[in-house]
């Protein structure tokens, strides 16, 4: 320990286990000079790692929170402080059954060794679980606990080690300097600190340190109620740390885990409990630690009773007492995320917050090389700090959905579920009308969007079975067969989509053309009217986001995105705008409302309310154009994300209802219906095997392997070229297929239908694995209602992606003939393309 | 035999006070009762355990107070009385008399009455009253600063320690005791004692205020000391200043 330097390449602030594993992991990747600074004394400065449980559950349904924890139990592995002890997650109840086979099905996808146990295999390993209140237990041997502290001091000895780091424990930062925009140093009580790169690894006080510099960090501190009882006689003779899995008790939110001669039992299932980042104690006010507050006992009375039913062996003995009751804080975010990322607000200030110690070294890893070159290994597109919207930056919105996701820790979380708290923030101008329609809406970055309309339930006598009815129960959940109804209509006829959630951006200037081709993998030298889809490569490759981008004018290009990846796009763009000023990004998303208007039909409806000319000759596929619909100008780009014949409308949003009415009464006499995002962005784009960014598109694949690759390079340079024509000059060892489910009828005859996430597997059950190991699983799964077949995509190793492959999809424990229908981007429906062009 | 052990509910004061206006601040601080009084309530779970009988907690304080009452019926008390107050401070005299009311009232019920435990003292006010006033009130023999204890034949033999001895009293029963912390470990509740706790009943009683002692004007804090940390030196030439200090504490002999 010592006093502050002046000078620094990076400071880390924060010395709990995700600020040592960051300076381990810059040290590791070749930064020099890196300080780490914390206010507390180490080796526990008295954040949440002091008092952490310090298990590790190895299987998410999310892949990369699950690459994560992986990587990090390599690394503690490698460092000598973890310890397997295996884990079992016990189901109370039959639902609970069900999503343990859900939880198999993940493992699978992602390579995880795991098994579903009875209860009284559950009690041979664990001899204190009472086997008569669980009804089964999913079993990872894997799962272990780890020495977070002990971790977090080998990692700063390491990077000492390698002469890249100063360690400065009892300094308080009291500022962030930022000039131009850009980070310049820390100030501390002991000294100031010049620096370019700074790190926020601050846990729950991160908030607070992110808005010295003007930035911020939305999470908010939460607590979470854990006991520790002993001494327990079962575990006297306990050699070490633990000798029995780990139990989580899903369906009451809770776990109980041997520490030496201890149990602790943790819970999630009280109250949420939030703070303010500004009332938590200091360390000199805080009785135990600033994240060790008084227990409240009333929150934590059922919970121990619930606990007594599951472990009565041990909680029941009237020897064993509550030796430890803690009300510990942990960091929330609103959408259950860490936070990851450079910030958009202030470059070279980056945050590493709302990670657990499951996961720290992992993300350390990939927030390193983010730093260092751009270019993580492990995608983390879902924890990206520029995801969030000014909205989702609110107290009132973090505080909102923190406290809704609290109780779903342990949840049964469907992959569609919506969010109750905070919603109708942002609505498009064809809201009242989509109301009045009886639109079920669903959420996207805020926009209420409908995912299918109740008027149109009078089309499934029309359909019958053509709408694929679903008699499964959970994916019937947030589905309905008027997907599927309103999905036919369109391809029959005409569809109306609200498209509002878009992002858009005006690129301008005369440095505009040049910037676009330089970050674009698409040619951008085109004449002023032509829509380019294209992809943006990081320097790796990787697949950073996949847009459309219209030339309005010589020098002013429209770009399009979607709402979900808006924002981490528009980082992207304006961190490679010209440095000289010559061209601008404006974020226009509040001044378009957009409405799609696709089908056979479209023509017609769209021909009826305007003079210009809309004749395939006059208005070619991939053109935009200036059109009048009515009294209303607007902008027309005939292209499809459903590979039907029509146009998404761009218009002023205060216009917009005057452009729904308008439309709406156009397209009735030509069968025009309202279709929802379900057809839009799940039936219609798998039939036409479009991918989707976070889906199928990640930085973890190339465009080979997705089958985007065009059949030439331009000769301009551009981010991602080197890599993108090795890439090219490989044949792929893997390549995007999309899959038929051949017969999805169970083993009880119920039909059932896959959601996405689902693992690949041969017709005998074993993994698919690719010749680097990595397992196929499905990317994107959804009704095809004109084929009549459930779709799904999935990467598949290359010596397999062929047309008439069997295979199966393992689904809630059973298998599921497949085959794949298509392997590269061809569409399965009208291959040719005939309709969207004609 | 019966026995009432009386506690008070303090902040638990671990970390840096602060305070508002005119309390303590307890934003941050959870409550307890001094650690004499944990070993009172031990003491008593302890005696009805050896002699059978049973035992009361009771407490003059707000009805927050009632976590303290569940605390202590948590580690085994079979009962708990709350003089429930509306949380202004009780000067030790009217404290005395409200507890000396509530006693006499049980004895008047027919309620027994072998002994009444308190802790030496409280651990915010630290006045030393209580336990004495309460015993003068009710005409019983009273033995202050107790740290071992012994029942039998209907008298109590007590024990406190003094410099290296112990000075050994015996009183018939009733007698008030006042408990001094290492008596006894006292446990940790266990599970089922928790549940068992919260579904007790607490008998609230509505004291009367009647006070006559020196009342609290304002509280404030004593200059903060200094926490200085000196170094010795390092490796075995810091051994002799070791030494020396470790005389001068008295641990080791001169």
């Amino acid at each position: 320990m010592s006093a502050p330097p002046k000078e620094a390449n990076v400071v880390v602030i924060g010395a709990g286990i995700v600020g040592n594993c960051m300076a381990y992991q810059l040290a590791l990747h070749g930064w020099k000079d890196i300080v780490l600074l914390d206010k507390g004394p180490l080796p526990n400065p008295g954040g949440s790692t002091g008092h952490a449980s310090n298990f590790i559950f190895l299987v998410d349904h999310s892949k990369e929170m699950t690459d994560f924890t992986l990587d990090s139990v390599r690394q503690y592995e490698e460092l000598g402080v973890f310890t397997r002890s295996g884990g079992i997650e016990v189901a109370r109840t039959t639902e609970r059954v069900q999503e343990l086979k859900r939880r198999l099905a993940s493992s699978r996808s992602w390579g995880i060794e795991s098994e579903l146990l009875s209860p009284d295999q559950v009690k041979e390993l664990v001899p204190y679980v009472a086997a008569d209140v669980i009804l089964g237990g999913f079993h990872t041997p894997g799962v272990g606990v780890v020495d977070s502290l002990r971790a977090g001091t080998l990692m700063r000895e390491k990077a000492q080690e390698l002469g890249a780091l100063t360690v400065v424990a009892g300094t308080e930062i009291v500022g962030i300097d930022v000039d131009g925009g850009h980070a310049r140093g820390v100030r501390t009580r002991e000294g100031d600190i010049r620096a370019e790169t700074v790190v926020i690894a601050c846990g729950i006080w991160s908030p607070r340190i992110a808005r010295m510099a003007g930035a911020s960090i939305p999470l908010t501190p939460a607590v979470h109620q854990m006991i520790s009882v002993g001494p327990v006689p079962l575990f006297a003779t306990t050699v070490g740390e633990i000798e029995y899995p780990i139990v989580r008790d899903m369906d009451t939110n809770m776990y109980e885990r041997q520490h030496g001669g201890d149990l602790e039992v943790g819970s999630y299932a009280h109250r949420p409990i939030l703070l303010d980042p500004d009332e938590i104690p200091s360390i000199e006010e805080a009785a135990l630690s600033p994240t060790e507050l008084p227990f409240t006992q009333e929150d934590f009375d059922l919970q121990m009773e619930q606990a007594l039913e599951l472990v009565p062996d041990i909680l029941g003995d009237e020897r064993v007492g509550i030796r430890y009751a803690i009300n510990g804080l942990l960091s929330l975010t609103p959408d259950g995320a860490p936070i990851l990322g450079e910030t958009p607000e202030v470059k070279g200030l980056w945050s590493a917050a709302a990670i657990w110690i499951k996961e720290a070294p992992g993300i350390a890893r990939t927030v390193a090389e983010w730093m260092t070159d751009g270019t993580p290994e492990i995608d983390p597109h879902g924890s990206d700090i520029a995801r969030f919207y000014d909205h989702q930056r609110t107290a009132a919105h973090v505080r909102s959905r923190s406290a809704e996701g609290f109780n779903k820790t342990y949840g049964i979380v469907h992959p569609m579920e919506q969010w109750s708290s905070n919603r109708d923030v942002r609505l498009s101008p064809f809201n009242a009308r989509e109301r009045e329609l009886g639109a079920v809406f669903f959420e996207a970055a805020g926009w209420e969007r409908p995912y299918w309309y109740g008027s149109n339930e009078e089309l499934l006598g029309e359909f019958g079975e053509r709408v694929m009815p679903r008699d499964g129960e959970w994916e019937s959940r947030w589905w309905s067969p008027v997907i599927n109804a309103e999905h036919l209509a369109m391809r029959d006829h005409a569809g109306l989509v609200d498209l509002s959630a878009f992002t858009i951006f005006d690129v301008t200037g005369p440095g505009a053309p040049a910037f676009l081709q330089r970050v674009a993998v698409a040619q951008m030298d085109v004449p002023v009217g032509r829509v380019v889809y294209t992809s943006l490569l990081n320097a790796a490759g990787g697949i950073r986001a996949d847009l459309t981008i219209m030339r309005l004018r010589p020098d002013a290009f429209r770009v399009v995105t979607g709402g979900h990846s808006g924002m981490v796009d528009r980082k992207w763009l304006i961190d490679h705008l010209p440095a000289d000023g010559s061209a601008q990004l404006h974020d226009a998303t509040s001044a378009w409302c957009t409405v799609g208007v696709w089908g056979p039909r479209a023509r017609d409806v769209v021909g009826s309310v305007t003079d210009d000319d809309v004749s395939n000759e006059g208005f070619p596929f991939a053109t935009c154009r200036p059109v009048t619909l009515g009294t209303v100008r607007a902008l027309a780009s005939r292209i499809s994300y459903v590979g039907e014949l029509g146009w998404e409308i761009y218009a002023p949003i205060e216009q917009g209802a005057r452009l729904w009415d308008l439309l709406w009464e156009a397209g009735r006499p030509h069968g025009l219906v309202p279709v929802g995002i379900g057809a839009y962005a799940v039936t219609g784009r798998l039939e036409k095997s479009y991918r989707a960014h976070g889906n199928e598109l990640d930085l973890e694949h190339d465009l080979v392997e997705a089958g985007m690759a065009r059949p030439s390079v331009k000769d301009e340079d551009f981010v991602g070229r080197d890599a993108y024509l090795k890439q090219r000059s490989q044949e792929p060892i893997r390549r995007l297929c999309t899959l038929t489910v051949d017969d999805p009828t169970s083993s009880t005859g119920v039909k059932r239908y896959m959601m996405g996430r689902e693992p690949i597997i041969t017709g005998d059950g074993a993994p698919v694995l690719d010749a680097k190991g990595r397992r196929s699983y499905v990317t994107s799964a959804g009704s095809g209602p004109s084929l009549g077949a459930h779709l799904l995509m999935s990467y598949l190793p290359s010596e397999i992606a062929t047309p008439g492959r069997k295979l199966a999809v393992e689904y809630f424990g059973e298998r599921y003939p497949v085959t794949v229908a298509v392997a590269g981007s061809t569409p399965v429906f009208d291959p040719e393309n005939a309709r969207m062009k004609g | 035999m019966e026995v009432v052990v009386c506690v008070k509910r303090v902040p638990a004061t671990a970390g840096k006070i602060t305070l508002t206006e005119d309390e303590v601040d307890t934003k941050f601080l959870s409550f307890a009762v001094s650690p004499h009084e944990e070993c009172a309530v031990e003491e008593a779970v302890r005696l009805v355990e050896a002699h059978g009988g049973s035992s009361t907690v009771l407490t003059l304080g707000p009805a927050e107070a009632a976590d303290q009452l569940r605390d202590a019926l948590a580690m085994g008390i079979g009962e708990a009385v709350l003089l429930e107050t509306d949380g202004t401070e009780w000067d030790a005299v009217a404290t005395a008399r409200a507890i000396s009311d509530a006693v006499s009232a049980r004895r008047e019920q027919g309620r027994g009455l072998d002994l009444l435990l308190f802790g030496n003292e409280s651990a915010d006010t630290g006045d030393f009253q209580v336990g004495v006033r309460v015993a003068h009130a009710l005409d019983l023999p009273c033995v202050t600063g107790v740290k071992a204890l012994q029942i039998a034949d209907g008298r109590a033999v007590a024990k406190r320690q003094v410099g290296s001895g112990w000075e050994v009293f015996e009183v018939d029963l009733p007698a008030v005791l006042t408990i001094k912390e290492g008596i006894n470990l006292p446990r940790y509740p266990s599970v089922p004692g928790r549940l068992r706790a919260k579904k007790k009943e607490i008998e609230r009683i509505v004291p009367e205020r009647r006070p006559a002692g020196p009342e609290r004007l304002r509280l404030h804090l004593p200059p903060e000391q200094e926490r200085g940390v000196q170094i010795l030196g390092t490796g075995p030439e810091a051994a002799p200043k070791v030494v020396e200090i470790l005389r001068e504490i008295g641990v080791m002999a001169q």
